[in-house]
């Protein structure tokens, strides 16, 4: 059985990320030889003396024309074991938005360093990026070790650096793997050239770590999308129909478990658990089912059922932000939270400090401007069934959206404790 | 290379195939719960055949909650017409057609020099959302397809004009997707974003899914041209200089007959169908659309003017 592994690479061209994840789908077979043939023609154009793989991964007019990767883009390549998707974050223009957006999905996300320079301002970011978004393994891949002759002492001195600042971050799992991607050492097959390594090459690792478990030792959440209600346009059968239709955020369920619907408290059994191709007793996450209740609820879209340890709905709401919009955030702004498959109207109470990815410190600040990390305090409209981020990423996390134009403003991360302190353990402030 | 059922719980983890199916209907349910006239595109081609057969499960054992709309280029292959108006008929769909050559006739479009029709479904299908007041319009496309829609969001914000700007798009985080839009504006939906070619295929024979036929092998007069084999029509005749020779042949992808090619193929069921994608050296788009060979962002600028 194949299973996927979703990961998300950043860095700046300059650390020959697109080359590495050149590398990644060439030597998976996943480049195809017309993709290639362009690739060629394009570079012997430009007068490079080999073909840049870089190329394969920057599909924009801009970004050809520029030399610059601009947007997050997707990539896809498998293995017998396993399928992936790559979501390819760049470092030079909006990479916290880049970064940000593509570790919320990410279970494994890669970094690039160049050996010759070591870990850089960006690197450490990138770090506090993943470390906040809670991506569950991030592996630092030293490159252009052809380039130090595959000296092992600059590689020892970047691991100890990672390894320093990981600890310092509370990173959970943290591996380093010196490669070239230009040459391709270490990226399938494990490089002759660096005897004193003894660790995976790249793809071996990636094959093997777990992806997120959302099911073991997590309680069950099932945020309804839709309520499926036929009547007279299903069959004779199904005229008296009612069925809860979502996708399971996280744990599993069973036909009879005891479900609270929240924020509504009500609390009834699954009657059945429904999906076109036939019933099941059980189903865990992230499966999209539809779910029958023994009661008749008066419940709909944006109601949670749960089960376990049940969140307590509250309508102030405590997080940590990536402000993504251009118009820096103040108290007092007007904005909608969606939260799960519920949107409501809510209000900026305060923002309380800003992390300084530099120094990965908390500052106090009283605004957000775009591209900046900060504490705020919501008011809500309506109360939500939020969790902390730190023990759920589906129902921890939430967007921030401008009322009147629609746009995506922030990635939102519940913190449940109450009053930020900005003097209190940067570990505690992150999350 | 037979997939497992993909609804079949056997373990507490998902194959890829079914959390892509999984995913693909909570996109699908999330778009009709927050948006008000959501429409299908719908040509009789594989990948809007697995989009509507996802919108089918979405909802069961309620009806697809929104019409299908397909657009016309006057130049589809029969067989793919006969297959779709089958469809629409058994699932008691509402079918509508924009018409391309309703456009040529009545002069708002021009043909163009090189025959082909694929740009020309523009305009057409503007039209047809507008005039629908559609919000939401859901395609089969994938992101493996083709460089520019790697970039693409799933759910991907379209001006009044249907443009797509690929440097301001919003961040998607999680899987809370954002279809707010201003009056005028509209989103397009690709639930199957994250899917391959071979996904698709898996899935096609996972869920016992027909297709047109000329997706599968079968013997066809084709001739040679820009060195794809082009089915000889009423609106792709040879040129003096092109022999025209009966070759098996199959689709991989169908569109306008006049750009899209057929591949020598002998796979004559979905498995052969498999074995053969999974050994291929060349994308489908690469190895059988003409109108993409245009240039290095020809899609890139297709879409940014409103194409799907």
């Amino acid at each position: 059985m194949s299973t996927l592994l979703r990961l998300a690479t950043a860095g700046s061209v300059d650390d020959g990320k697109s080359t590495l994840v050149g590398r990644l789908l060439y030597d998976s077979k996943s480049v195809l030889a017309d993709q290639l043939d362009a690739v060629r023609r394009v570079s012997e154009d430009k007068g490079l003396g080999h073909v840049d793989l870089a190329l394969l991964t920057d599909g924009l007019r801009a970004e050809r024309e520029q030399g610059i990767t601009i947007d997050v883009a997707y990539r896809y390549f498998a293995t017998p074991a396993r399928t992936f998707i790559l979501a390819d974050c760049p470092g030079h223009v909006q990479y916290t938005r880049n970064t940000v957006t593509g570790s919320s999905t990410a279970d494994v996300l890669v970094l690039l360093v160049d050996i010759r320079y070591g870990v850089s301002e960006q690197t450490r970011r990138h770090l506090s990026v993943g470390r906040l978004l809670r991506v569950p393994h991030v592996i630092v891949a030293v490159n252009k070790i052809d380039l130090v002759d595959y000296a092992e002492e600059p590689y020892a001195a970047v691991e100890a650096e990672v390894r320093r600042i990981a600890d310092s971050l509370g990173v959970p799992d943290v591996w380093t793997i010196p490669v070239s991607a230009l040459v391709g050492d270490n990226i399938v097959d494990r490089s002759a050239r660096t005897p004193w390594y003894t660790g995976p090459s790249l793809l071996e690792l990636l094959e093997t770590l777990e992806p997120e478990d959302a099911v073991a030792d997590s309680p069950f959440r099932f945020p309804v999308q839709l309520t499926i209600r036929p009547q007279g346009a299903a069959a004779p059968e199904f005229r008296d129909y009612r069925g809860y239709a979502g996708r399971i955020a996280t744990g599993r369920v069973r036909v009879g478990d005891e479900v609270t619907a929240l924020p509504s408290g009500r609390v009834t059994t699954v009657a059945g658990i429904d999906t076109a191709a036939g019933t099941l007793d059980e189903a865990f996450a992230p499966m999209s089912v539809t779910l029958r209740l023994a009661d008749d609820l008066d419940i709909g879209r944006g109601e949670l059922l749960a089960s376990g340890s049940v969140p307590e709905a509250s309508a102030d709401l405590d997080g940590t932000v990536a402000w993504l919009g251009e118009r820096p955030l103040r108290q007092g702004a007007r904005v909608l939270v969606k939260h799960g498959t519920r949107t409501v109207q809510a209000v900026v109470r305060g923002v309380h400090g800003r992390l300084d990815l530099d120094t990965l410190a908390p500052t106090a600040a009283d605004e957000l401007a775009l591209n900046d990390i900060g504490r705020v305090q919501l008011r809500l409209a309506a109360p939500i069934a939020a969790e902390d981020y730190a023990s759920s990423r589906t129902n921890g996390s939430f967007l921030l959206i401008d009322p009147q134009t629609g746009a995506s403003l922030a990635a939102g991360m519940v913190r449940a404790s109450a009053e930020p302190e900005l003097d209190a353990d940067l570990l505690d402030w992150v999350i | 290379m037979t997939a497992p059922a993909p609804t079949a719980p056997a373990a507490s983890r998902l194959n890829h195939l079914a959390t892509l199916e999984s995913e693909a209907i909570h996109i699908v349910r999330e778009m009709v719960a927050e948006l008000e006239r959501p429409v299908l595109l719908f040509s009789g081609g594989k990948d809007s055949v697995v989009m509507l057969h996802v919108a089918r499960k979405a909802f069961w054992p309620g009806p697809v909650p929104f019409p299908v709309l397909h657009v016309d280029t006057g130049h589809n292959f029969p067989e793919v017409l006969a297959y779709r108006d089958r469809v629409v008929e058994e699932l008691g769909l509402k079918l509508i057609v924009a018409s391309v050559q309703d456009y040529i006739d009545d002069g708002r479009l021009l043909e163009r020099a090189d025959g082909t029709r694929n740009p020309l479904q523009t305009q057409p299908l503007l039209d047809a959302i507008a005039e629908g007041r559609f919000d939401a319009v859901f395609g089969g496309g994938r992101r493996d397809e083709e460089k520019a829609r790697a970039k693409e969001r799933v759910v991907s914000l379209r001006d009044e004009f249907g443009a797509w700007d690929p440097r301001n798009q919003r961040p998607e985080l999680w899987s809370l997707y954002n279809p707010r839009h201003r009056p005028g504006e509209h989103v397009r939906v690709f639930p199957l974003s994250n899917w391959t070619e071979l996904d698709v295929w898996r899935y096609i024979e996972a869920e016992n899914i027909p297709l047109p036929d000329l997706y599968y092998a079968h013997n066809r007069e084709v001739f040679r041209r820009d060195g794809m084999w082009i089915a000889v029509g009423e609106v792709t005749s040879p040129r003096p200089s092109e022999v025209v020779e009966t070759r098996r042949v199959r689709y991989r992808t169908v569109g306008d007959m006049s750009c899209t090619g057929a591949v020598e193929s002998d796979a004559a069921s979905v498995a052969d169908v498999i074995a053969e994608v999974a050994a291929v050296r060349v994308t489908e788009r690469g190895a059988t659309r003409a109108d993409d060979r245009l240039s290095e962002a020809a899609m890139e600028d297709r879409k940014k003017e409103g194409y799907f």
